[in-house]
């Protein structure tokens, strides 16, 4: 079954990125992470994003356009990437969700990616 | 022959329910489909059995049927990609009609059915539901929620099994441990609710026997599992016990006051072999040793309870699994081994604040100070101990006792061998 992983990072990560003390950690244990992933060869796809303050959400209420500057949730953990893998179960999902830098931090989320009728 | 067609429907019902759930939702993991195709299944039954007589194995009728209907439903909805195997499985891989042999999957529906993934609360009744067919209503009875609440709770949780990705098999060695011990904890869940409920029950909530059936299944499936045998031996015990906890005008009965001609020998019996078998496989567990504390209990019938055993017992259940039922038990075991001071001090080493709220903690208390002789101090814990209890005739025996200490201040005090935390605790 394809599963969407997605990622949950803090604060503290999203600025560990680019704070020359922290961030070859923090992309270190990314890089391993996506490493260990590919050489599994469970995935599909998938991108790490920029931070949530680079986001626009759109909504249109009564013919109106109106964006906002920001995530579509005010949340303290907000997405920071996402991948799609081929895995047999959700335990499978879990193993590699577990493994996750942001895991310990921040969150993993695992969904089932939908297949259309018809498709 | 209606009657004899209903008869052996309702009998196939009863002991193959959960047996075709689990083989039909196998391939899809949709178990609500599953149950659908079986209902429909055992009323297709009842029409054609009362006609044309039961056949000779009613099983694997009632699964062709249901399999049948399954693949007309999924090809009514042309097929999602997800059905796709139910079709290639239903198109008659394996089965024939009259092959007997039908793999009992009924361990994964369990362990399907206690996956992480599934919410714990609903992890008992959805067991209830899937492998003994019992309505949602009843469940909902037992676990004190509306019948809407619960139905939509387990639809929830089977579209969960359906769509979450949860396995449907059993788990490697390093996951077994944790996974069987959720499929326990949930079976005992089952009975619990029916010990903690009124004896003579046999009212729409009373799932006692469930309980004991689903501890039987679990231990004929996992013979060489002692954790298995533990729980079946742990009920089997309870259950023994269960109706002589109230006397014939419905009073409570604390353990100790119990006739033990009312303890129902068999069962007893039956407990004891299957704990001794457990104990074979030297791999002690929680529920072997709360079987074991129970059976040191009933030893009574014999003479007289061997408290210091008793605390030995609760010594090595706190080690594995620190409930404040089992912190409670130990410092009853405690109080009577070596003295109700003792008692108290086990009492005090549980942290206030977790303590508060668990009624068989004050009734102890109060029980332990009246001993003591500090009436003063058992007086409101006697109150808050009856506050705190929610079935009344618990309630009516702790008042009783109140007043019987109140009475006999100037008289010398009488000893009762653990009889207060007879008045609240599950394990007395």
């Amino acid at each position: 079954m394809q599963m969407m992983m997605a990622f949950f990072e803090t604060e503290a990560e999203f600025s560990a990125r680019t704070d020359p003390e922290r961030s070859p950690a923090y992309w270190g244990a990314w890089m391993a992470y996506m490493d260990a992933l590919r050489a599994a060869g469970v995935i599909l796809g998938g991108n790490p994003l920029h931070p949530p303050a680079t986001a626009s959400t759109l909504r249109r209420r009564g013919g109106t356009r109106h964006v906002q500057d920001g995530p579509f949730a005010d949340s303290k953990e907000q997405l920071a990437g996402y991948v799609i893998l081929e895995v047999p179960d959700l335990d499978v999902a879990l193993a590699w969700a577990e493994r996750a830098p942001c895991a310990v931090t921040g969150a993993v989320e695992l969904r089932p990616v939908l297949t259309c009728p018809g498709s | 022959m209606t009657n004899g067609a209903r008869a052996a429907v309702e009998q196939v019902a009863r002991t193959s329910y959960g047996r075709l759930v689990a083989w039909l939702a196998a391939a899809t993991r949709d178990v609500a489909a599953a149950e659908g195709a079986l209902a429909e299944a055992l009323a297709a039954a009842l029409a054609a059995w009362t006609q044309g007589g039961v056949p000779d194995r009613p099983e694997a009728w009632l699964l062709t049927a249901a399999r049948r209907r399954l693949a007309d439903a999924a090809r009514r909805k042309r097929v999602r990609l997800a059905a796709r195997p139910t079709l290639e499985a239903l198109a008659g891989d394996g089965l024939a009609a009259d092959d007997a042999a039908i793999p009992d999957r009924r361990l994964e529906l369990m362990i399907a059915c206690t996956h992480p993934a599934i919410a714990e609360a609903i992890r008992a009744p959805l067991m209830l539901q899937v492998v003994l067919g019992i309505d949602a209503a009843r469940i909902a009875s037992a676990f004190c929620v509306t019948p809407a609440a619960m139905g939509q709770a387990l639809s929830r949780a089977k579209t969960r099994l359906r769509d979450a990705g949860v396995p449907f098999g059993v788990p490697d060695r390093a996951e077994w441990p944790a996974r069987l011990g959720a499929v326990l904890d949930a079976v005992y869940a089952c009975y619990g609710l029916a010990w903690d409920d009124l004896p003579h029950g046999g009212g729409p909530g009373d799932l006692a026997r469930e309980g004991v059936w689903l501890a039987r299944v679990i231990a004929a499936l996992l013979p060489d599992e002692p954790e298995a045998l533990g729980l079946l031996a742990l009920v089997l015990f309870c259950e023994a016990r269960r109706d002589a906890r109230r006397g014939a005008d419905g009073r409570y009965v604390p353990l100790d006051a119990q006739d033990t001609g009312r303890w129902v020998r068999n069962l007893l019996g039956e407990a004891e072999t299957v704990l001794a078998r457990a104990a074979r496989a030297g791999r002690p567990g929680r529920y072997q040793l709360e079987a074991a504390i129970q059976s040191a209990h009933v030893a009574r019938r014999f003479g007289a309870a061997d408290w210091t055993a008793i605390a030995r017992l609760y010594d090595g259940l706190v080690a594995l699994a620190p409930s404040l039922g089992a912190l409670v038990g130990r410092a009853a075991a405690l109080a009577e081994a070596d003295g109700p001071e003792a008692g108290l001090a086990a009492l005090d080493a549980i942290p206030r604040d977790v303590a508060e709220p668990y009624q068989p903690w004050w009734a102890l208390r109060a029980d332990l100070l009246m001993r003591l002789r500090r009436c003063a101090k058992a007086a409101p814990c006697f109150g808050r101990a009856i506050a705190l209890a929610t079935d009344p005739a618990v309630r009516a025996f702790l008042a009783e006792r109140a007043r019987a200490m109140r009475a006999a201040r100037r008289r010398p005090a009488r000893r009762s061998a653990g009889s207060a935390v007879a008045a609240g605790g599950r394990r007395s």
